[in-house]
């Protein structure tokens, strides 16, 4: 023994055994559902693939190509705009257009719908306008393919725009005026150098959105559409056959998981394509007359529909119906979705602070690596955690159950499975990775040198903790609390399914009011999830307004 | 003679890594000591061994003539009275100024800090800024209130982790000289850990160079430069060229540029073949001189001009020639040697 340290604390002893366990803990729904990559199939599976896996993927496909396409136009044009060019209102669409991040899909699809449907106002207004019957016009359908791709697009370009504009914010005025003193114009310097820089950011920001995507099960429920998610509830609830439902979530796992190395690729390269560390302020094209128009009009139009037209829809329709829709079995649902979701980003958080602390004070390989794991939950999609998280539950209940049985000639029933510790753990599965990317980020900016000159001033390591890390991390932990919060009170699938019997919760009994057709009378509880899902928007775009790099 | 800090046959490493190998140094109350070398050298695990972030293998290190660090007890940092200045200043982003000065005061009577606070402040030049926040300051600033805060608890010794690599190169060495007044005034004794010798040289009293983990030399600036114990410090210390020559006696030996005699007793005897460090100031550039060189090479430094010359034998030497001596490349020009420092090393 020729190295002297401190003999460590009983907390540090069980830091590590508790990091891993608690990594393995909350992997292993991810590795439940890819078991069944492998897993031999059955008829079910047989007749799945005869029928409509084929139908699944096809929707699937096109789905992604046209929310790629469409946030692509909407969020690249919109990032250019308000990053380069000079026009009225400018400032504000910058941090307005994230706006529409704040309607979860299925809201923004139920009130398209009643919007445009037959009995709508639109279509109300064209017949009573014209005097046309209903044989005389066609009018788009809402409840298709495209208009699932439209509800998407809507609601996730956010995703690239954010990217894209700090990519092109982060992009050295240098590379843009070389390129103009070699002859190209502003245009063609925007294909040919701007955006080639700027690929791997919005490649990033379109493989989040496209996680978004597959993830839905809201608004393709609602459409009717055969995708995997759907797949996956249809397999399991109305065939009752659990193993299938989960080799389609492993399919669908599949997926994701080349979106995800895609995303980590795409922002590994983006690092590559800073030119320089001179910044200075970008130059600003200054747009007169109609272009300036144009820039105003291509700004607004996203805003306008991905946010204020659906807000004022929702606002008329709760305005008309919260006489009789907010009674006491509302403020019950409000209740519980503000409990659960407060309990669950409070577990979130202080799991995520031990977490990362862990990682911050052992320094070991293996805590690096499960820390990645869990922090990797993100983009599993609700309904894979939910099915990923039923499996291993279930068979716990039912040895625990055959235990007792056998042994003691009880039956100890369901214990985990449809309990509220159940959807508590998905919510966990899925949103840790949100709380402790937040930590980690908050943690990365208490460089080890401070903790060092903090010792060296002879400040013991708790006085370090109070005096240095807790005013530090204050506002990160804020921010992920409140992130957290807003992602379980719009949580529907991994809800709907874990959920104990009749408990519900605002985004549940939205979704159940819009799929009995009862479009105004769920406009009160969408209009509080898009109320709630405004906090995290607004730090956002605060954010946003702020600073540059290198500024 | 007592002294301010001892650090005694110290080896230490990381993991399972060796980084420093039996290095010993001691510095008297007041003296500023520097750990001069190229990255990796290992110099500043020496001074993270005496705060006490890492402990030694062997060996061992007092403070003031108590001991911290030893094989069988590491005090922690903080019960080291010692200050630091990190190379990234870690300078507390949510605190004012004055409360990052505070920050190690605590225990201390509120109106006393205050006055200290004031005191180091105005010490550091920086009197007018107590309200101001980190992010508010620039570079050379910030700098000031890390040594300021450093400073503040009165340490036994102060440590100064590259305090100017952050620095642009012309504040570096103004930065050190003013920092080395402050220090001075205060009676601090310091440790600084640099790979610039301009600032090891504007700052410390004593400048251990080190390199693969060991003290190669300590010394005077001085003497670092014109008695190198050894190649790796004649190379690494300013500039110069290395000649071949054979000995005549204890004091002359002979190169292509004729004999240099020395004060120094060279070490081989007669008629062995040595190599011996010729400086650019030992190489002067006389019109009138027999010994021809042409000019290969040559850059302006304002005062002088640094010559590259080729000798008849094919053998390079740098020349310092005063400013107004301006020569073509090609050109030849007659040089002679000054040299007042003999320094040999033998070959083998």
């Amino acid at each position: 023994m020729n190295k002297v340290t401190a003999s460590p604390s009983w907390l540090q002893r069980l830091w590590k055994p508790g990091v891993l366990l608690l990594a393995g803990l909350f992997s292993l729904p991810v590795f439940s559902i890819a078991s069944f990559i492998v897993h031999p199939s059955n008829d079910v599976w047989q007749h799945l693939l005869d029928t409509v896996l084929g139908e699944y993927l096809f929707n699937s496909a096109l789905l992604m190509l046209g929310v790629t396409l469409g946030t692509l136009v909407i969020g690249v044009g919109c990032a250019w705009l308000t990053s380069v060019c000079l026009f009225p209102g400018k400032r504000l669409f910058a941090w307005a257009l994230l706006l529409p991040l704040a309607f979860p899909a299925y809201i923004i699809a139920y009130t398209y719908t009643g919007m445009f449907d037959f009995a709508g106002p639109v279509q109300s207004w064209i017949r009573a306008a014209t005097g046309w019957t209903a044989q005389d016009y066609s009018f788009p359908e809402i409840r298709s393919l495209g208009g699932a791709v439209t509800m998407f697009s809507l609601v996730l370009y956010p995703y690239v725009y954010l990217l894209a504009r700090a990519a092109f914010l982060e992009q050295s005025i240098c590379v843009l005026e070389v390129s103009r003193s070699l002859g190209c114009s502003v245009w063609s310097s925007f294909y040919r150098v701007a955006l080639p820089l700027a690929r791997p950011a919005i490649v990033a920001g379109l493989s989040l959105a496209l996680m978004e995507t597959l993830a839905d099960y809201g608004t393709v429920a609602y459409f009717g559409l055969g995708v995997f998610t759907t797949g996956i509830f249809r397999t399991w609830f109305g065939l009752g056959d659990g193993a299938a439902a989960a080799k389609l979530a492993a399919i669908l796992l599949l997926f994701v998981f080349t979106l995800i190395v895609i995303e980590r690729w795409s922002r590994r390269r983006a690092q590559y394509h800073h030119a320089t560390n001179r910044y200075r302020s970008l130059p600003q094209y200054r747009l007169r007359g109609y272009r300036a128009g144009l820039a105003c009009c291509a700004c607004l139009i996203p805003l306008l529909l991905g946010f204020l037209l659906p807000a004022f829809q929702l606002a008329l329709w709760a305005f008309e119906t919260y006489a009789y829709m907010v009674d006491a079995a509302f403020l019950r649902l409000t209740l519980n979705s503000l409990e659960l979701a407060l309990s669950a980003a409070l577990l979130a958080v202080m799991l995520a602070l031990f977490l990362a602390y862990g990682k911050r004070v052992l320094n070991s390989k293996t805590i690096d690596a499960s820390v990645r794991v869990v922090a990797s939950g993100y983009a599993l999609p609700g309904t894979v955690v939910a099915v990923g998280v039923i499996i291993p539950f279930a068979w716990f209940d039912n040895s625990i159950d055959s235990l007792m049985r056998t042994h003691y000639g009880v039956a100890s029933g369901l214990l985990l499975s449809g309990s509220l510790f159940a959807v508590m753990f998905a919510y966990m599965v899925r949103f840790l990775a949100v709380s402790i990317q937040a930590v980690e980020s908050g943690l990365l900016n208490i460089k080890p040198s401070m903790d060092e000159a903090a010792r060296s001033l002879s400040l013991a390591p708790g006085e370090i903790l109070m005096r240095v890390h807790l005013p530090l991390m204050k506002g990160t932990v804020l921010t992920a609390l409140l992130i957290v919060f807003v992602d379980v009170m719009k949580e529907l699938p991994a809800t709907l399914i874990l959920r104990p019997f009749n408990f519900n919760t605002l985004a549940v009994r939205a979704f159940e009011l819009a799929s009995d057709e009862r479009l105004a009378d769920s406009s009160t509880a969408a209009l509080m999830i898009v109320a709630v899902g405004l906090g995290p928007v607004i730090l956002l775009s605060h954010s946003i307004s702020v600073s540059r790099a290198g500024s | 003679m007592t002294s301010q800090i001892d650090v005694e046959n110290v080896t230490a490493g990381y993991e399972d890594l060796q980084v420093l190998n039996d290095v010993s140094f001691s510095l008297q109350p007041g003296q500023i000591g520097c750990m001069l070398g190229p990255s990796g050298c290992g110099k500043t695990t020496v001074l993270r061994a005496i705060a006490g972030f890492e402990p030694v293998w062997r060996g061992r290190i007092l403070i003031d003539r108590v001991e911290v660090s030893s094989t069988r007890s590491c005090v922690v940092p903080e019960k080291r009275n010692i200050g630091m200045v990190f190379q990234d200043f870690a300078l507390f982003p949510h605190l004012r100024v004055e409360d990052n000065v505070r920050f190690g005061l605590k225990g201390m009577p509120r109106k006393l800090q205050h006055s200290r606070v004031q005191e180091v402040l105005a010490i550091v030049g920086m009197p007018a800024f107590a309200k101001a926040y980190p992010h508010q300051l620039s570079g050379g600033q910030q700098q000031r209130i890390a040594l300021a805060r450093a400073l503040a608890p009165q340490p036994d010794v102060l440590l100064l982790d590259e305090p100017f690599s952050n620095m642009d190169a012309e504040m570096r060495e103004q930065l050190a000289r003013e920092v080395r007044s402050i220090l001075k005034q205060e009676n601090n004794t310091a440790i600084l850990v640099t790979h610039d010798q301009n600032e090891a040289f504007a700052m410390a009293d004593r400048i251990c160079v080190m390199h693969e983990g060991r003290i190669q030399q300590q010394g005077s600036g001085y003497d670092l430069y014109h008695k190198p114990a050894n190649r790796f410090v004649a190379d690494f210390i300013g500039q110069g060229v290395i000649l071949p020559a054979t000995v005549e006696d204890r004091n002359t030996v002979r190169t292509d540029l004729g004999l240099i005699v020395g004060d120094n007793p060279v070490a081989d005897g007669p008629g062995a073949m040595v190599d011996v460090l010729i400086r650019p100031d030992d190489v002067v550039h006389d019109d009138d001189a027999g010994d021809t060189a042409i000019v290969v090479e040559k850059a302006f430094r304002g005062a002088d001009f640094l010559y590259h010359l080729r000798l008849d034998s094919g053998i390079e030497v740098m020349c310092l020639a005063p400013s107004h001596h301006n020569h073509k490349i090609n050109e030849r020009i007659g040089i002679r040697l000054n040299v007042d420092h003999l320094v040999t090393f033998s070959r083998n």
